[in-house]
């Protein structure tokens, strides 16, 4: 294996030397190391690690010369950290390329990562926080023949951890920017695309019959008129049918998504609406595995991603397999000078959004039933996520900024996490955030955060004597507080210490303080920190993806550097 | 046999490398507020410096950096010539919330998409903010990585040192 990867090396190295004109090759990375201790705390849940430290490291590595460029990525997981999958496990390589262009062609080979229209259809992407990396290996190709048409065409296998998965994936894209393409100089502008991608997975069910290629399609409209934008994508797949529901049912149904946006802005005024309703749409790249590891294409969640800990506390996630839901965002600025916007203006930004189930569930499509949901279904149907928010920005004087959020989200944590239904119900939340930055002198700044969370479950612990009658064993948290203070020197130092307080927990015994200290370095291309503490229990998500973080107690080390 | 495909390797790392003091920066499609696709390579401010800052809707600290120098960014330019690119690393969850705020904000610079990253992954960034300062050349010549207050400063030290 190693010996194949030096060859290869070798063999692009030699390459680029021999057909590169230019001179100037250049060598860039980057460096990050990501190291943590596991203490046992049973009151949080927290486990100690039988190694004691365990640590998570990638280097990557990139060499670009004229139109050339090759790269690796070296991982190493001595062994993973705890909130990662186990199946990241060792060291390798796992990620190599090398690219060149010539003529508005684009041609690689190896690993490399895509996106077709909004990635209801593909999307193959790494997000370390989350523990994902999809890239493909095989061979793609891009091609600009004019200004404003650009077509791609690639073939593959999927990532997973140190694998592949079983399908390879054919795929081509192919978008049109009419004004461009044209050169007509209007005031309403077109973007048109369309993608089309197909799986082939070899037949190995010996019961049902599964179509051994299995094809998704989508088209997208992008308009432009003046300060509006208008963005529509709708996707389609059809049946992949993984999991048998009974001896003689199989599920043969299609599955479609349907997104779109119109925004407008101006100075000092936005505001984006947006709708989506995806029906029976999980694509993977092995059609008998389960897990985000095998997920290939991407619906994107309709709720603002919260950065404040209380705010994304219950957070919110894309439900592929069938969902119907709407947002909206409102940011304003009142100008400086005014009564209200003071000295230095004022902004806002008002967010709603709304996730329900479809009518009835997901398509649903057999030799004994059929089921296709109403198109659109709001009022009746079951809640699975509510968010109504308001943020203030001020600056206040040279030396004060506030940051104010008032936040109201329904979370229905049954739903969302997998429970029977009836074992927490729906959580209601109202939360405050005030975060306040003062500066002491010439780099010197300290700053304050205060957040409450106040929590209404439907059903209380303490109504039923601390028994419930369908199972459910634990009360959901209850209410929380946090607090932040933050001191730091620019460019250099940063100290944090923040304790996050359940104190609203029904069960005294949880009712505890997770506190954490954290204090970084950096300079340049370089990062340092360390950080000793807490961590509750509970679900991350980045884009509306998510990954279940277990409960730990120990330090972390994290450096990261670039070249 | 190992040990020679190691040693031939690391010679022809070696010698294919003109340790080049400066990155150039890389050679990457973008896209525009409005749709259309650019090659960073477009990217120049006649031969002043160039500021390329990587930011997201939902980053705290991106927006408390772009808005700091938002602040002061006239007076930036007219001392030192330099134009900020703010690359927003939004992927399509909240690309389309990106031109609302630029504009509600009132930003007067230029703002770029990577919703693939592939411009991130070019320039090893791994978490935002980060910001890099080009030269009049489109060399990499100072980076900093996260945001606390005061650190654009820093950043305008810097400029000044380049607009010399």
């Amino acid at each position: 294996m190693t010996r194949k990867i030096l060859l290869s090396l070798i063999i692009l190295f030699s390459s680029i030397i021999c057909f590169s004109q230019d001179n100037s090759g250049e060598f860039h990375g980057d460096f990050d190391l990501n190291m943590q201790s596991y203490q046992e705390d049973l009151k949080i849940g927290a486990e100690a690690a039988d190694e004691i430290i365990l640590n998570n490291a990638y280097l990557n590595i990139n060499y670009t010369r004229g139109k050339f460029a090759v790269g690796i990525r070296y991982e190493s997981y001595l062994n993973a950290l705890a909130d990662y999958d186990p199946e990241f496990k060792g060291n390798g390589i796992p990620y190599r390329y090398a690219t060149y262009s010539i003529d508005g062609l684009e041609i690689t080979a190896g690993n490399y990562y895509e996106q077709l229209g909004s990635g209801l259809i593909f999307r193959s992407y790494e997000e370390k926080g989350l523990g994902i990396d999809n890239a493909m290996d095989g061979v793609r190709l891009k091609y600009r023949p004019f200004q404003g048409m650009n077509l791609k065409t690639f073939i593959g296998k999927s990532r997973t951890h140190f694998t592949y998965a079983d399908g390879i994936f054919r795929g081509v894209d192919g978008e049109i920017n009419i004004n461009d393409l044209f050169n007509c100089k209007t005031k309403t502008k077109a973007i048109l695309g369309g993608s089309f991608v197909s799986r082939y997975q070899e037949r190995n069910n010996l019961i049902f019959k599964i179509p051994q290629n299995v094809s998704a399609y989508a088209g997208r409209l992008n308009l432009i008129h003046g300060r509006w934008n208008y963005y529509g994508e709708y996707a389609y797949k059809i049946n992949d049918p993984a999991n048998a529901l009974s001896e003689k049912a199989m599920n043969y149904a299609n599955g479609n998504t349907f997104t779109q946006n119109i925004a407008f802005s101006k100075k000092g005024f936005g505001v984006v609406a947006e709708m989506h309703r995806t029906d029976n749409m999980t694509f993977k790249s092995d059609r008998d595995k389960d897990g985000k590891a095998y997920l290939i294409n991407y619906i994107p969640t309709l709720s603002k991603p919260h950065a404040k800990s209380l705010l994304a506390l219950y957070p919110c996630a894309t439900q592929a397999d069938g969902e119907f839901g709407m947002q909206l965002d409102i940011f304003y600025k009142i100008k400086k000078g005014s009564l209200l916007g003071g000295k230095y203006g004022t902004r806002f930004n008002f967010n709603y959004s709304r996730i329900n189930g479809l009518n009835g569930g997901n398509s649903f499509l057999n030799d004994n039933t059929e089921h296709s949901p109403m198109l659109i279904s709001v009022k009746k149907e079951e809640l699975y996520f509510q968010d109504i928010n308001l943020e203030i920005n001020k600056k206040i004087n040279k030396k004060i900024r506030a940051n104010f959020i008032v936040a109201n989200q329904t979370y229905n944590k049954d739903f969302l996490e997998g429970h029977v239904p009836g074992d927490y119900g729906v959580l209601s939340s109202t939360i405050l955030v005030a975060d306040v930055s003062y500066k002491i002198k010439k780099r010197h700044s300290i700053r304050v955060e205060l957040q409450t969370l106040k929590s209404n479950q439907l059903e209380k612990y303490s109504d039923h004597g601390g028994i419930y009658e369908n199972g459910m064993e634990e009360p959901a948290e209850g209410d929380w507080s946090m607090g932040l203070i933050e001191y730091t020197i620019s460019p250099h130092w940063f100290l944090t210490i923040q304790d996050m307080y359940n104190w609203g927990n029904e069960k005294i015994e949880k009712q505890l303080h997770y506190i954490n200290i954290d204090a970084g370095f950096n300079k340049g291309a370089n990062r340092f920190s360390i950080g000793y503490g807490k961590k509750r229990e509970g679900i991350f998500c980045i884009g509306g993806v998510c990954k279940f973080v277990p409960s730990s107690n120990g330090f972390n080390i994290n450096i990261s550097s670039s070249f | 046999m190992r040990k020679i495909f190691i040693s031939l390797s690391v010679i022809i790392l070696f010698s294919t490398m003109s340790i080049a003091q400066n990155r150039s920066l890389p050679s990457v499609d973008i896209k525009t507020l409005n749709g259309r696709t650019i090659n960073t390579k477009s990217l120049e401010n006649n031969g002043k410096p160039i500021v390329i800052s990587f930011w997201a809707t939902w980053c705290v600290p991106c927006k408390k950096e772009l808005n700091a120098i938002a602040e002061v960014y006239e007076d930036w330019q007219e001392e030192t010539g330099v134009k900020l690119v703010a690359i927003s690393i939004d992927d399509t969850r909240s690309m389309s919330k990106v031109a609302p705020y630029v504009n509600a904000s009132d930003w007067e610079y230029e703002v770029y998409l990577d919703p693939n990253g592939d411009l991130k992954r070019a320039m090893g960034v791994q978490q935002v903010p980060h910001t890099f300062l080009l030269n009049g050349e489109n060399k990499i010549v100072w980076q900093h990585r996260t945001y606390v207050d005061g650190d654009e400063e820093e950043l305008f030290e810097e400029i000044k040192k380049l607009a010399k």
